[in-house]
């Protein structure tokens, strides 16, 4: 019975669950057991209950929640050893809601220092491992979230998203991830890293069951004056074929920065639209390839003025032994924050100072408006853009650890859509093996609409994944497990590269 | 880190080869005014609730050490 209860969606748990044919309590320690059992380091932290309390679409719905919501009296640490144990005094608005929509917490889930990585192996909590093969990454930044529901220990999660950090770690394990337009959802007690691109979003097995999460989350929130909402909510998708879209196929994004394998299931994938009844064509989005260099001067320029709160002073952590307050200031900054914090606030720093502002900052905003425009003239022509998530599949653990920019590099496909501000989904199209061979892992192919057009989106990607009949079990592929005790498991911030 | 930061800054300094003068900048993606809400008071948290998370609270206050070196 347990196995059969891990099997189901949460759109048909919650069916189930609401006409009694399953009781709430059985199905959440069902899950609580599951997410025990995690040997991917995917949990920080996990809750007695998970079964919630209240009445709603989500009642009995276990949720996995990414250690960046502020869950009032429940530790958040933002993977950060400057928040450990850190209990916030109030629930993030997302949270809030999935929990009175009926859900319960079943954890917090680990992830990149501060939502900074692509990979998570910033955590300062140790790397979390891909449930496919345990020998490499599932991810970043939401890295625990995504391989809670590809490893099956959790049905469904919450993770955000500033530059790919939801979809990318969905396509690397399995899942659905969605990163809603910007202002869907309220980022009232997301711990901020880049006010204007962060975005929460739903992880998922389905798309259906990522409509179901966002429709409960999505909202105006007084408490976040930049979130609108989506108008008329959103509701289960129910399209199955594509006739009469159009999807884009940015030009510029056909470079051989693609591995083979997932150039080869992306170009499986268009032939499918076809099949559906869509239609396929090149388009030009010409400052996209630029998205990388604005991104990585925009978000670190915010999350150096974000993160100044971290001074040992009102919570979190204090360093001991300081002789007088800016001393205290130092020395608890450079225990505290993690070695990819640290590059981002002095990259952030140095693009805002006095001088370089006009070089860095504003050429980089003024590249954003660029890429608004381009994604504005791709959409007069076509409903959809399509790319693949990222351009490989999941690297090995500790691959590119030493070379940030390579690191980068994975948000590629994932960092224009942020910068527009426009909702995306990546959806598992099916596995492929590594450049240089190896065991097949998921590859994600992502969909972006225009914004406020999440339903469409959603409508399209249910169409595609039925289509696509994608298995989500990562024992089905016979990978071969690294042993555990083989990972090395060192998180950034036990070690600062200087 | 210097060496990792250079690098990371070269690659950001193709966006200079880029004609944007004209162009505007972009701080915030969604078309928003700005609008005044009433100004109703709300209660603020409880000083002790707060205070139970500093590092270092004393006589109802944050304490930190002395911003003059002795």
């Amino acid at each position: 019975m347990t196995a059969e209860l891990l099997e189901l969606t949460v759109a048909q748990a919650a069916a189930r669950i609401a006409g009694g044919d399953i009781s709430r309590a059985e199905y959440a320690a069902a899950w609580r057991e599951a997410a025990a059992s995690d040997e991917l380091n995917a949990y920080l932290w996990r809750g007695e209950d998970g079964a919630g309390e209240g009445d709603g679409p989500l009642a009995g719905i276990p949720v996995a929640v990414k250690d960046l919501f502020c869950t009032e009296g429940v530790q958040t640490t933002a993977g950060s050893r400057i928040l450990e144990g850190h209990q916030p005094l109030y629930t993030a608005t997302a949270v809030r809601k999935l929990v009175e929509a009926g859900a319960g917490l079943l954890g917090k889930t680990n992830m990149d220092e501060f939502a900074m990585g692509s990979s998570n192996e910033n955590s300062a909590f140790g790397p979390v491992l891909n449930p496919w093969d345990h020998g490499r990454v599932p991810g970043g930044s939401s890295g625990g979230s995504a391989a809670a529901v590809g490893g099956g220990l959790a049905p469904c999660a919450i993770g955000t998203d500033t530059g790919g950090s939801i979809r990318q770690p969905a396509a690397l394990c399995g899942v659905v991830g969605l990163k809603p337009t910007y202002g869907a959802i309220s980022r009232y007690g997301m711990v901020a890293f880049a006010s204007s691109l962060d975005q929460c979003g739903p992880l998922t097995r389905d798309v259906a069951d990522a409509a179901l999460l966002l429709g409960v989350m999505q909202g105006r929130d007084p408490c976040d004056s930049t979130s609108v909402g989506i108008e008329g909510g959103v509701g289960a998708p129910d399209r199955e074929d594509l006739k009469g879209l159009r999807f884009a196929v940015p030009a510029e994004f056909s470079g051989d920065a693609v591995e083979a394998g997932v150039r080869a299931v992306f170009e499986a994938t268009l032939k499918r639209i076809e099949e559906l009844g869509g239609e396929v064509a090149e388009a030009p989005l010409p400052h996209a390839e630029h998205g990388i260099s604005a991104y990585y001067v925009i978000a670190p320029a915010e999350a150096s003025s974000n993160l100044a709160r971290y001074d040992g002073v009102r919570y979190g952590m204090r360093a001991e032994g300081a002789g007088d307050l800016i001393e205290m200031y130092e020395s608890t900054r450079a225990e505290g924050f993690g070695a990819e914090v640290k590059r981002r606030i002095m990259l952030g720093t140095y693009a805002l100072s006095s001088g370089y502002y006009d070089a860095y900052y504003g050429r980089a905003q003024r590249v954003r408006t660029k890429i608004v425009e381009d994604f504005r003239s791709a959409f007069a022509e076509f409903d959809f853009v399509v790319t693949p998530t990222s351009p490989s599949v999941a690297f090995r653990l500790g691959e590119k650890t030493d070379d940030p920019l390579a690191m980068y590099m994975n948000d590629f496909f994932t960092v224009p859509m942020s910068l527009a501000g426009i909702p995306a989904i990546s959806v598992p199209a099916g596995l492929a093996e590594p450049d240089g061979g190896g065991p097949q892992l998921p590859v994600g192919f992502q969909i972006a609409a225009p914004a406020f057009a999440e339903q469409k989106l959603l409508d399209a990607a249910h169409a595609l994944e039925r289509a696509i009949g994608f298995d989500a079990h990562p024992h089905a592929s016979g990978a071969l497990y690294a042993p555990i005790s083989d990972i090395k498991r060192t998180g950034s911030g036990e070690g600062d590269d200087g | 880190m210097s060496g990792e930061l250079s690098g990371i800054l070269e690659h950001v300094d193709r966006i200079g080869e880029l004609d944007l003068d004209d162009v505007e900048p972009t701080s915030h993606v969604v078309e928003l005014e700005n609008v005044l809400r009433a100004d109703e008071p709300r209660p603020s948290w409880p000083r002790e609730a707060v205070l139970e998370q500093a590092p270092d609270p004393a006589e109802g206050a944050f304490r930190v050490p002395s911003p003059q070196a002795e």
